[in-house]
């Protein structure tokens, strides 16, 4: 396919734009890192609560209290963890410096859906997911005046 | 844009000899028939069982991250399911035997020569899917019946009838194949209009006639190749070519089946139930999918039927609708519905790249463990069996599911131009229904 001039000119421009959705600097709402302590209730296979949410900068507790059988609390991305038995209460403290959505699993095995016993830990705002909207948006969009539309179809 | 790899003459000869493939067929069947027997007497602890372990994340992983992106139905010509059946049909595992063996050999209805039936049993295998993902009897069940299953059909029907028509895994891999950059095709139409006996769908000495039911000279898109070279050996011609292409080449040519539009809706809108019910912190939603026979559970097929064959295709069907108000048209709207879904193809398959990158890339390390211990019973065959978990690249997992969502959406966009060029429609209204599901999968995943 050999791509027109003007073609050539979005393809840039959606570029430019690109690259401005996913380095330009977002504006977050900055709290003074403050002392976070949540206590987390596991059971088969479910974390309560299963959102936690966090300031940038915060230190982070996590009380992990297990209801039934073993279970433990993996951080994706910090790559903290813990694991508590039965009745047991055992604390995780990390300062949660990286902003961003993070998974939190259970990393002992506990029973069928142990794979998919996940939480989610929310450090500020989560901006990767509005850049990455940002960019399906342009996709959409740069999509659509990138490639030429059938002279037969009537524009919207 | 074409490149044939069988004019080099290794690339032929290695396609063409049967023991490759031979080979190939037994190493997968002796894996299938291991993975059913320690799924039957292993530990039923999914994650320590070398049957839920290598199907769902070893096999999986290949499948829909290489096999099915890169081959197409790649890994149709070495599937082991069909193989004990076909073996028993044709009385022969290599060439064919100088007296045919008197099998039924009847011709599957015509009323069932569409993939609804694989539609369905996709959605059955679906609804279970929590409870065959995880729990290693249920997934040997599930391997032991599609194989059982497979050689009565091959006993009863003529050639794989139950590859064409019922098998859940082959419907969505049809479907993707035709992103593929590679295709079985005639090289001339003509010499096939031309040539005496058809061998490529009839068999002759030197082969069996295409088992997938197709005549190669009306091949023009890779949903029914089963890839399986029958064709490449018997042509007298040398008129067979396998090509290397563009990406998605098929689907410039949209499809008017509905079948094959529901597919794509199915796959689309399971990944997005996938995403928030396995990859979500939703507890509540998993017991509900877990529980089996629950008034939970009929809620959650309830929604999952509902979203998928109700929802989905609702909302496509108004985009679809907008379309030709906008563009004052006359094809009739089931046309246009079935051919605008092909934009939903690589959509789809991107979701499905995205959902199982993460679920794979955190489980990986299952598998070492498993290879050594494959039942779960303390064994260190090979030295792994002490690793603990451990998930991989999860600070790069979201950057790169954004990515792959995001050229799933570009390229869905440009699916749409193209079917909205062949039926002559405005496309933006699917465009705008596209980049809604993406933005909704970006929410679950990220």
């Amino acid at each position: 396919m050999k791509l027109s001039r003007e073609q050539w000119f979005y393809i840039i421009l959606a570029g430019l734009a690109g690259a401005l959705i996913v380095f330009a600097p977002l504006p977050v709402r900055v709290a003074p890192p403050s002392q976070r302590t949540f206590r987390v209730e596991a059971s088969q296979f479910a974390y309560s609560p299963a959102v936690l949410t966090v300031n940038p900068g915060d230190t982070v507790t996590i009380e992990l209290v297990s209801t039934d059988v073993v279970h433990g609390l993996y951080v994706d991305g910090y790559g903290a963890s813990v694991t508590a038995d039965p009745g047991q209460t055992v604390s995780l403290t990390f300062i949660a410096n990286e902003p961003g959505s993070f998974r939190f699993r259970c990393n002992v095995t506990c029973g069928a859906l142990h794979p998919f016993m996940i939480g989610k830990l929310q450090v500020g705002t989560n901006t990767l997911l509005w850049r990455a909207v940002g960019l399906a948006l342009l996709a959409a969009f740069s999509g659509v005046a990138l490639f030429p539309r059938p002279a037969t179809v009537k524009a919207v | 844009m074409r490149s044939e790899l069988t004019r080099f003459s290794v690339v032929k000869s290695l396609l063409k000899n049967r023991w490759p493939q031979l080979f190939g067929f037994i190493v997968m069947l002796a894996g299938f028939l291991y993975a059913i027997m320690t799924g039957f007497i292993g530990t039923p602890v999914g994650n320590n069982n070398f049957s839920t372990v290598f199907v769902w994340i070893a096999w999986w992983a290949i499948l829909i991250l290489v096999a099915v992106p890169f081959f197409g139905r790649g890994w149709c010509a070495v599937c082991p399911i069909p193989l004990p059946g076909e073996w028993i049909q044709r009385g022969a595992i290599l060439e064919p035997p100088s007296r045919k063996p008197r099998r039924f050999n009847l011709r599957w209805p015509n009323k069932l020569r569409n993939i609804w039936l694989q539609n369905l049993t996709f959605t059955l295998v679906a609804l279970f899917s929590t409870v065959i993902l995880t729990t290693p009897k249920v997934t040997a069940v599930v391997l032991a019946a599609m194989l059982f299953l497979a050689v009565g059909m091959s006993i009863v029907f003529e050639r794989r009838t139950f590859c064409r028509y019922l098998c859940p895994v082959s419907g969505f891999i049809g479907l993707y194949a035709q992103t593929a950059p590679v295709e079985l095709r005639v090289k001339d139409k003509q010499v096939c209009i031309t040539c005496k006996g058809k061998p490529c769908y009839n068999g002759s000495a030197a082969g069996y006639g295409c088992p997938w039911d197709v005549f190669p000279g009306g091949l023009t898109k890779n949903t029914y190749c089963g890839l399986c070279m029958e064709c490449l050996r018997t042509c007298p011609n040398d008129n067979i070519a396998i090509n290397l292409r563009p990406f998605a080449a098929d689907l410039g040519q949209p499809s008017r089946k509905l079948d094959e539009a529901f597919k794509a809706f199915i796959m689309l809108g399971a990944a997005m139930v996938y995403a928030g019910v396995l990859l979500g912190p939703w507890g509540e939603l998993k017991s509900a999918a877990y529980s089996v026979g629950t008034v939970a559970w009929f809620g959650y097929v309830m929604a999952f039927l509902a979203f998928i064959f109700g929802l989905l295709p609702a909302l496509f069907w108004l985009a679809v609708k907008l379309g030709q108000v906008l563009s004052k048209s006359n094809v009739p709207a089931r046309h246009v519905f079935a051919a605008f879904a092909t934009a939903l193809v690589p959509l789809g398959l991107m979701f499905w790249v995205a959902f199982s990158l993460s679920f794979v890339l955190t489980n990986a390390s299952y598998i070492f463990i498993a290879f050594s211990d494959p039942f779960g019973w303390g064994w260190n065959l090979f030295g792994t069996a002490a690793l603990t978990w451990q998930p991989y690249l999860t600070t790069a997992l979201v950057p790169l599911q954004t990515l792959v969502l995001v050229g799933g959406l570009l390229w869905s966009v440009r699916t749409a131009q193209k079917v909205g060029r062949e039926v002559k429609i405005q496309p933006v209204p699917v465009i705008v229904f596209s980049m809604l599901v993406t933005l909704v999968m970006l929410g679950l995943l990220l």
